[in-house]
């Protein structure tokens, strides 16, 4: 309990590093979000007065002191105000945001769970047959799947099932023309659809790192004794496999989750962008063409907070499944 | 928003160095003597070189429109051209030069912040520690990709003569340090209880002295092989940001090619020509320096070496030998 009060500490301590760096850093550049407005929208003949209270509006008037800004901006965030779009004015980001989440979620959580159950049991059994034609052949091919950047695998992936094939479509998270959002199974067959692509794009380029993970500490499992000693006792072969040796072998993996996850979603952001997929990195890439100052920090702010939460679950997870860890004695 | 493959255990640098028997061109020795290293080290020179002798390989400046439209591969032209009618060839070729200087000071100056930070708060530990290691991890999980993102469109934001490789290497320096700084504390806090250390420290030695003298040259396989897990991580993160539209988008880079592909639709018209020759040699590049990592590892860790039996065998048998 102590050990999980700790972590909870940790993340927090994280979340707030998140939060005063998307404070600091538009401060620190030259420019403001007011002048970026004005500059986007061609405005001339603005008084004094107006820009002021649009220095104001941003949060970024010189007349009020720092640490006044920075906790007006705390507040606000707790308040789950993240400020007016630039780019798609009138509506506020946190609107935008709300839309586009539950788009990345689907997608990584899709890609992340298919990558990391494939992936383990790929390694798994190239770690069983060690030295056999797919244990020689199946690492190299993955390495140089995983070194292909997610988009230009999208891309690729595009050219040769969307444009020449024709079997998938590659633009958008479900038919915009013809099926309306909601409950109904038109839609959720077009999402589904439209998300096969996405999906394989990010399974492909995350897969290498599950087999590796799982093939090197299932091949120092498998020379334990008490791996040898299921066989000697002539346990079926896929008994000893799947629970003596994977079985322990695949706690290392929990432990990589974290960062392959930040992996994963870096990725997805891309991949987003090259399937004009609705989700969190579009709606980034969109408020990066834009110079949308509060749109970029409220993106990355809610990245943060998903990648985070993420993490800390998986360490729940990992807390569970490991003793030591419980106990403080890792 | 690759793989990495930084190793998570310890490599002990004298075990690999050991490894090579004989005298002269020892380091050598270990790097040609791994099938992996020498094929990823192969690799990584062969772009080097294309890199560096850019003019001698094409005729045509790679910015230069020299004809009119995208042209499909030809014998004249035989990568095709862009959309504004530059030779994609030369594009790739000087555009790697653009890639390998960007990753590589990236990669440089970020292995230096993880040796400062790994080495330092090992070393030193107590309240140091404790607070340059939560600076390591809340740095760990933040995600890199998107922080690199918004630091650079910020930064073009400020001022649009922001938007060139020098500010893209420093964002991808300050968001690609946490893991290798680590991966090295972790290796230092048990080399510090060595004897050698305690011994330096008996004579007198400075602090700095000996974190820098005595511990790291132990360390250096380890620091290598970090230095290419952000090398790799460098170069993939390069061209995405620059596919993003945030680098220097007037001169060719395999980023800014793929960004001009893309904003073509070269994709939908079938111009396989203009993305896939970029993507390809990022992925061959990246491939390579994993390749190198691997190689490391498996030198670091003997169970993951391939198999001899015959070897094997002899080696027990020695084993047992001693302990008799």
């Amino acid at each position: 309990m102590r050990y999980l009060l700790r972590r909870a500490g940790f993340y927090l301590v994280a979340l707030w590093a998140a939060v005063t760096f998307t404070f600091i850093l538009p401060r620190l550049m030259p420019g403001n979000p007011a002048l970026a407005y004005l500059a986007k929208i061609h405005a001339q003949n603005v008084t004094t007065a107006q820009y002021n209270a649009m220095l104001q509006e941003f949060g970024v008037n010189p007349n009020v002191p720092i640490w006044k800004q920075y906790f007006d901006y705390l507040s606000a965030l707790l308040h789950g105000q993240l400020g007016l779009s630039i780019s798609q004015f009138p509506s506020s980001v946190s609107s935008i945001l709300s839309q586009s989440l539950p788009w990345t979620i689907g997608l990584v959580g899709v890609a992340v769970i298919l990558s990391f159950l494939i992936g383990t049991l790929i390694g798994m059994l190239v770690a069983w047959k060690r030295g056999s034609w797919y244990d020689t052949a199946f690492p190299p091919i993955l390495t140089f799947f995983s070194a292909v950047p997610y988009f230009w695998m999208a891309l690729a992936l595009i050219y040769v099932f969307g444009v020449n094939l024709n079997w998938f479509p590659t633009d958008s998270g479900y038919d915009v023309f013809n099926v309306t959002p909601g409950w109904n199974s038109d839609f959720i067959l077009s999402v589904a659809q439209h998300a096969i692509l996405p999906v394989l794009t990010l399974v492909i380029g995350s897969l290498a790192g599950w087999v590796l993970t799982m093939r090197n500490t299932m091949i120092t499992t498998l020379s334990e004794d008490y791996v040898l000693m299921a066989q000697a006792k002539g346990l079926p072969e896929r008994r000893v496999m799947v629970n003596y040796a994977a079985r322990n072998a695949i706690l290392p993996s929990i432990t990589s989750f974290s960062i392959s996850l930040g992996l994963v979603v870096s990725g997805s952001l891309l991949t987003e962008i090259v399937f004009n997929y609705p989700g969190i990195g579009f709606a980034l890439y969109n408020a990066v063409q834009g110079d949308d100052y509060p749109l970029v920090e409220g993106c990355f702010l809610v990245i943060a907070i998903a990648v985070l939460s993420a993490n800390f679950l998986s360490e729940l997870v990992y807390t569970f499944l490991d003793p030591r860890v419980r106990q403080g004695r890792s | 928003m690759q793989l990495t493959n930084i190793p998570d255990q310890q490599i002990d640098t004298a075990t690999i160095l050991d490894s090579a028997k004989g005298r002269g061109g020892r380091i050598f020795r270990v790097l040609t003597s791994n099938p992996k290293i020498a094929f990823g080290l192969g690799v990584v020179a062969l772009f080097v070189l294309v890199a560096l002798a850019a003019p001698l390989l094409t005729p045509y400046n790679p910015d230069a429109s020299v004809v009119r439209g995208s042209l499909p591969p030809s014998s004249a032209h035989i990568l095709g051209t862009t959309g504004l009618g530059q030779d994609m060839f030369a594009q790739i070729v000087y555009g790697a030069r653009v890639s390998l200087v960007i990753g590589f000071c990236a990669a440089i100056g970020s292995t230096m912040l993880q040796i400062f930070f790994g080495l330092t708060s090992a070393y030193l530990g107590g309240i140091v520690d404790d607070v340059l290691s939560l600076i390591i991890n809340v740095f760990l999980v933040l995600p890199g990709l998107p922080l690199a993102i918004v630091l650079a469109s910020l930064a073009s934001n400020a001022d649009s003569a922001n938007k060139n490789e020098f500010v893209i290497a420093l964002v991808l320096l300050f968001t690609s340090w946490s893991y290798g700084a680590r991966v090295l504390r972790a290796q230092t806090l048990s080399l510090k209880e060595r004897e050698f250390v305690a011994a330096a420290r008996a004579t007198g030695e400075t602090t700095l002295r000996i974190i820098f003298t005595e511990i790291l040259p132990n360390e250096i396989a380890l620091v290598a092989s970090t230095f290419i897990g952000t090398f790799v991580y460098a170069v993939g993160a390069e061209v995405a940001l620059e596919f993003l539209g945030l680098g220097d988008t007037s001169h060719a880079s395999w980023g800014v090619i793929l960004y001009w592909a893309q904003n073509n639709t070269a994709l939908i018209s079938g111009k396989w020509w203009q993305f896939v020759p970029a993507g390809l040699c990022v992925a061959v590049l990246c491939a390579g320096l994993a390749f190198i990592n691997f190689g490391i590892d498996e030198l670091a860790n003997p169970r993951l070496r391939v198999e001899r039996p015959q070897r094997r065998r002899a080696l027990s048998g020695k084993k047992k030998a001693v302990a008799r």
